[in-house]
């Protein structure tokens, strides 16, 4: 799976979860949750979908990895090799 | 035949639109059983029945915009068995007092202050449920006159598309209504204390490691859970203030979920104290999202007895509510942060949580508020026991 | 008192009424002016009820101050209409007591002004006498005052003081802001067994109305509306009737559908009639010339807020005479109280009229 393609599950996903926020527009370093005005609710329905999607399973001591895009996309891209 | 009126979805609503009905007259009903949907100031809402039996006559029409308590239509009741009967008996008395408050009094005493508007004015837009605080005088000095209610009332009519657009101002104005009127009559008074979440997390981050993603909790579930067994305990906060303190015998828990848009919705989460820990979070995953989506049902919408507002990570450390009429009491968390801990001669950094109370002084004095702040202290400390 | 026996005598010159006697117009209706009305209702009194005479400052041999009675005692004799002296506290006392003893007065006070004087005599025993003799003295009395501005006649000889008989207890006071009350009111007055004070208007006098040929006694219990209308209710009396008929004309031609009650009665007042046209408009401005504080619109005002406060679109306004002694300068009398246009003013104001 491309980085592209990731990125395009990530802000199908965010979408979602926040309709009225722009995830494309996203910088790589901007903490998502912070940048988007993600509870922490929705932040668990975020991490749940894409597990769904990806089959990726993010435990929770691993929250702090995924917290921007760039790190999000390297997690993904790590856990699916 | 029973009647099946437009029930109050809260202290500040005033009137509904009724969208469609999922019945015809002939179905079968039974309690729960969703009937309608209505538009309100909080979005559409599911209408569910309370009784059992057979429709009789669909009274009011699609499109039609009626004020709380008016009759929607006729139900005729099942040969009652007697086991039912005694099933029944307490949630219709529950029911039919909050109907008959909201018709009565409260749209009066929400309009009436610190809004120029002329005595007719008034009198009329309490008659057709209209809210003052939306209208803009055409009077001298601003003041609001017959002529801009008439023009209110032809407005509402109108199509409803317009009120769509609207929806995040409408639910500020429900929210300014209450909250002016929570201010205005309630004399609150605050409690805080602070909470060593440690066990709790660490509980809770051992019980995630045993659990799928989808069914990961999050630490509000222990909160909640915790305010509902303090609750059991402490039951004077659980409840209505209406010319004296009601208390309720379930404890349903509205919980603050704020719109990304703006505004709140505090849909009632029921039976906490009976639910466990995993059905109180698929409870959660049910109804936050439609709660966003502002699609819930009545009962979740009229039936809360306390309130809880928690800010989540990364917010604010201490909340102090507003109380939501009529009820007593609400319930703040803050952010949990680390913070040095003192306990037992030592210090230690600790993920430490504030926990506020705001109750109503006519119902509780600042004794009972502690006993209640104390007893949910001491749950979270067990966690395992939640 | 030697007026008790007065013997009646009303069969001398006939002839002067019907020379006098109006110009006939075509549906019924006669054109006369304000003095002529007076005239005529005094005349017929005076034909109808032996009882019935006239007396005060001038009515006689000089025909009335404002020239009502010309002509009155030619017709009816010195014994009918009677001049009195300068003295108004003895003359009004006359009149009670001719009133005690069985006849009819009629008092003319020259203006409100002067019954001053008389006060005592009106308050202390016209308005009290059958109260304090448990209902066995009646005393059937009328005072007619002249009242208000209009003649250029200075602070001394133009006060509008209704409000101050309204005040009474014991009387009636009435208020003859149109022609027909001035043909008609002092009619039905005669027939009252009490007190009754009756106020005409010097700025009213030469003013030319048309008013039913066989016009005759009126009711003196009820407000009429002058002028039927949705908007707004000028509630109105005396000198400013005709002023809130021309101003409601005016407002009519913006649209503005004004409803004009003539309050007829100051005391007491017709309440429901006032309660049902602000029912119907929801909004009042109450129109006088009587001084702005403590004046009958004060009272009106005071009912409508008790009453029919959850029917009212908008506050209540008052449209009173300016507080000072009414000036002499015309301009500046004319300033004094309310005109047509302050009221067409106060009116679109009230509704936001752009």
């Amino acid at each position: 799976m491309t980085e592209p393609e990731i990125k395009q599950i990530i802000f199908r996903s965010l979408k979602k979860i926040a309709p009225d926020t722009e995830p494309e527009k996203l910088n790589p370093d901007d903490d998502i949750r912070h940048t988007l005005e993600i509870d922490s609710f929705d932040a668990l329905r975020f991490i749940v979908d894409l597990d769904e999607q990806l089959g990726v399973e993010t435990p929770e001591q691993d929250y702090g990895k995924i917290a921007t895009l760039r790190n999000l996309v390297n997690y993904i891209m790590t856990k699916k090799k | 035949m029973l009647e099946f009126k437009m029930p109050s979805l809260g202290a500040d609503m005033e009137a509904g639109t009724l969208c469609e009905w999922l019945v015809k007259p002939g179905d079968k009903v039974k309690r729960g059983d969703i009937i309608a949907t209505v538009d309100t100031q909080k979005g559409l809402i599911d209408i569910e029945v309370f009784d059992e039996g057979t429709i009789g006559e669909l009274v009011i029409k699609p499109d039609e915009k009626v004020p709380v308590g008016t009759i929607m239509a006729l139900i005729v009741p099942d040969k009652e068995p007697t086991v039912k009967k005694e099933e029944k008996a307490p949630v219709k008395k529950a029911e039919k007092k909050e109907e008959e408050k909201p018709t009565g009094e409260i749209p009066v005493t929400v309009i009436l202050q610190g809004i120029k508007a002329s005595p007719l004015a008034k009198r009329m837009a309490t008659e057709k449920g209209i809210d003052l605080t939306t209208l803009k005088g055409s009077g001298e000095g601003g003041a609001i006159t017959k002529a801009d209610v008439e023009n209110a009332i032809i407005e509402k009519m109108a199509p409803k598309e317009e009120k769509k657009v609207a929806a995040a101002e409408s639910i500020r104005m429900a929210v300014a209504a209450a909250m002016s009127k929570s201010n205005r009559e309630i004399p609150h008074y605050y409690l805080e204390t602070k909470v060593d979440m440690s066990k709790a997390l660490a509980w809770l981050s051992e019980a995630n490691k045993q659990r799928s993603v989808k069914q990961r909790l999050l630490p509000v579930v222990l909160l909640l859970k915790a305010v509902a067994k303090a609750l059991t305990e402490v039951p004077d906060l659980n409840g209505y203030w209406e010319n004296g303190l009601h208390k309720k015998p379930d404890i349903n828990i509205g919980f603050v979920i704020s719109l990304r848009a703006g505004g709140v919705m505090i849909p009632a989460i029921h039976n906490i104290d009976k639910k466990t820990i995993d059905e109180l979070m698929v409870s959660l995953n049910d109804i936050i999202p439609r709660a966003r989506a502002m699609k819930l049902r009545s009962s979740e919408l009229s039936e809360s007895t306390i309130t809880v507002t928690s800010l989540g990570e990364n917010n604010a450390e201490t909340v102090y509510g507003l109380i939501y009429p009529p009820q007593v009491a609400i319930v703040g968390f803050g952010s949990i942060t680390e913070q040095p801990w003192a306990e037992t001669g030592m210090l230690d950094v600790r993920p430490v949580l504030t926990a506020t109370l705001s109750a109503d002084h006519r119902a509780t004095d600042g004794a009972t508020g502690s006993r209640f702040l104390m007893a949910m202290k001491d749950y979270l400390q067990k966690p395992a026991e939640l | 008192m030697i007026l008790t026996n007065w013997p009646g005598n009303n069969k001398t010159a006939l002839c002067i009424t019907l020379a006098v006697f109006k110009k006939m117009t075509d549906n019924n209706t006669i054109k006369l002016t304000y003095r002529e009305a007076i005239k005529q209702a005094i005349r017929e009194a005076l034909q109808k009820d032996d009882r019935v005479f006239l007396m005060g400052e001038d009515v006689g041999r000089y025909g009335g101050a404002f020239a009502a009675t010309k002509g009155l005692l030619q017709e009816f004799g010195p014994e009918r209409i009677m001049d009195t002296p300068l003295s108004e506290s003895g003359f009004v006392g006359a009149g009670i007591g001719a009133a005690l003893g069985g006849m009819r007065p009629i008092v003319e006070v020259m203006t409100v002004n002067f019954s001053l004087l008389a006060m005592d005599q009106v308050v202390n025993n016209a308005a009290t006498l059958l109260h304090m003799s448990g209902g066995q003295l009646n005393v059937p009395l009328v005072i007619r005052m002249s009242c208000g501005i209009g003649r250029q006649l200075a602070a001394q000889h133009s006060h509008s003081w209704e409000p101050l008989y309204a005040h009474i207890a014991g009387l009636k006071v009435l208020s003859a802001g149109t022609h027909e009350d001035a043909r008609g009111m002092l009619l039905t007055a005669l027939q009252d067994p009490d007190p009754v004070i009756i106020f005409e208007y010097n700025f009213l006098l030469n003013k030319e109305a048309e008013i039913p040929a066989n016009a005759g006694a009126v009711n003196i219990t009820k407000a009429k509306i002058r002028r039927e209308g949705k908007d707004i209710s000028i509630i109105t009396y005396g000198a400013g009737v005709y002023k809130a008929l021309d101003a409601a004309k005016e407002l009519s031609i913006l649209g503005i559908d004004a409803e004009v009650i003539d309050l007829r009665v100051l005391r007491p007042l017709d309440a429901a009639t006032i309660f049902n046209s602000v029912k119907k408009t929801h909004r009042a401005l109450l129109v006088e010339e009587a001084w702005s504080s403590v004046n009958v619109s004060s009272e009106i005002s005071a009912r409508i807020t008790e009453n029919i406060f959850y029917d009212l679109d908008a506050p209540v306004q008052r449209l009173g005479g300016v507080e000072v002694p009414v000036p002499y300068p015309k301009h500046l009398e004319d300033a004094s109280v309310p005109q047509q246009t302050d009221i067409i003013n106060k009116v679109k104001k009230m509704l936001q009229h752009a």
